[in-house]
């Protein structure tokens, strides 16, 4: 087992109005694609910066082991560079810099060397900027929303060149989105998080397996959730009731009344259950308590 | 050479699918033992999928005997899987295309056709058993 590629503890992250980031406790494992969802103002982009060195952390700490390389999402490129100018830049300033990679990649792409960066298409600037990151050869890529602003077909080819990279050489990823059906296919380990707050850090796979939604007759609801009832197997994540009718996403074993029908959520719904119930958490440490 | 392709309205897991379609192929015989499946890397480049997933699917199909990863070569196919030649499913195709084309003239529409293929099958099933 290789050690985490980022790990926080008691991360906290202030600006001027306020906490942006609390008590935040998370590691990633190698060689993982994490996705990194939340809301506006959930702190995604600081927990980037904080974890690629670009603002220190007023509580806790963040570690990265091995080198980071930090796709920003606003204009992470010079527009009056030409693609060419931006390689030597990026060489100038990185000790690490594998020059005959990026070469490769972009003539791969057919991306001219000599053309302004700000004469580019969206989905070419894009793979300007992904060369530039891997060109670094890092450990650990953090990407703030790659595929915003891109039409579907850019919006492929970025994934499909970072899926390409995975597999080659192994390194990890961290990714923020807005749109969750961009990450179903590609990632594997999910992060939410919810007004400066960690709420979810996990194997896909396994949070899914270890959620359900349930449907049943309204008046079912208190057997789930009363205190020391029988069903004190479940967590309940979020619900939503009609007048007969309840709808749960909870944590645990199905229940075993008849009345209730149990699916597999969606990564979407597992999300959105989520950011609807800012209280709940799914973390490592409470994983244990269900099994 | 296989070329995986995903259906994201399907509902069954990109694993599944992968691991689906090459058993389709070795049953069909577009597969055959001693071919090469597609790296990892060439499955991730054309569907943007994770790669752990391809790995799974080939592991799952090792698992079944299916294929075997040869280090620094590549993942082979082992053995073929019994299930009628491609002139078989021609014919069979065929018959089936007939049978789909009466029930839509008796009336029937597409989910009653499952409905009964899914009766036939799981009759045919119960007596096989039996």
């Amino acid at each position: 087992m290789r050690p985490p590629v980022l790990e926080a503890t008691g991360l906290g992250v202030r600006y001027r109005r306020g906490w942006a980031l609390r008590d935040c406790s998370l590691a990633l494992p190698a060689g993982r694609v994490a996705a990194l969802v939340g809301p506006n103002g959930a702190g995604k982009t600081t927990l980037m910066h904080a974890a690629v060195g670009l603002l220190a952390p007023a509580r806790g700490s963040v570690v990265v082991r091995g080198q980071a390389a930090f796709v920003a999402q606003d204009k992470p490129l010079y527009e009056t560079f030409t693609v060419a100018e931006m390689l030597t830049f990026g060489r100038r300033t990185n000790l690490r810099w594998d020059q005959p990679a990026a070469l490769k990649r972009l003539a791969g792409l057919d991306i001219p060397l000599d053309r302004k960066v700000g004469r580019l298409s969206g989905g070419q600037q894009a793979q300007v900027a992904l060369t530039i990151a891997l060109a670094r050869t890092p450990d650990l890529l953090v990407l703030d929303e790659p595929l915003a602003n891109l039409d579907p077909v850019a919006r492929h080819d970025v994934m499909r060149a970072i899926m390409a990279e995975v597999a080659e050489h192994g390194l990890s990823v961290l990714l923020s989105s807005h749109v969750v059906s961009d990450l179903e296919e590609t990632c594997d380990w999910l992060v939410v998080l919810n007004g400066g707050r960690l709420q979810v850090s996990g194997d896909i796979e396994d949070l899914l397996a270890g959620h359900l939604v349930l449907t049943g007759p309204a008046e079912l609801a208190g057997t789930l959730t009363g205190a020391g009832g029988s069903m004190g197997r479940v967590q309940v994540v979020a619900a939503s009731r009609t007048a007969r009718q309840v709808r749960m996403l909870v944590r645990g074993e199905p229940p075993l009344d008849p009345r209730w029908r149990a699916r597999q959520p969606g990564l979407d719904e597992l999300v959105m259950g989520y950011l609807r119930s800012p209280e709940s958490v799914a973390l490592p440490g409470l994983a244990q308590v269900g099994r | 050479m296989i070329e995986f392709q995903l259906d994201r309205s399907s509902g069954v897991s990109t694993y599944l699918q992968l691991v689906h379609q090459v058993r389709q192929a070795l049953r069909l015989g577009t597969l055959r033992p001693g071919d090469k499946l597609p790296t990892a890397r060439e499955v991730v480049e054309s569907l943007a999928i994770n790669p752990n997933t391809v790995l799974k699917a080939y592991r799952e199909l090792e698992r079944e005997g299916l294929v075997a990863g040869k280090p620094g070569l590549g993942t082979f196919v082992e053995r073929g899987l019994p299930g009628g030649t491609l002139a078989d499913h021609t014919r069979l195709r065929r018959g089936l295309e007939t049978w789909v084309r009466q029930a839509r003239e008796a009336g029937l529409d597409e989910e009653d056709l499952r409905t009964l293929f899914g009766a036939v099958l799981a009759d045919a099933a119960r007596e096989g058993v039996a």
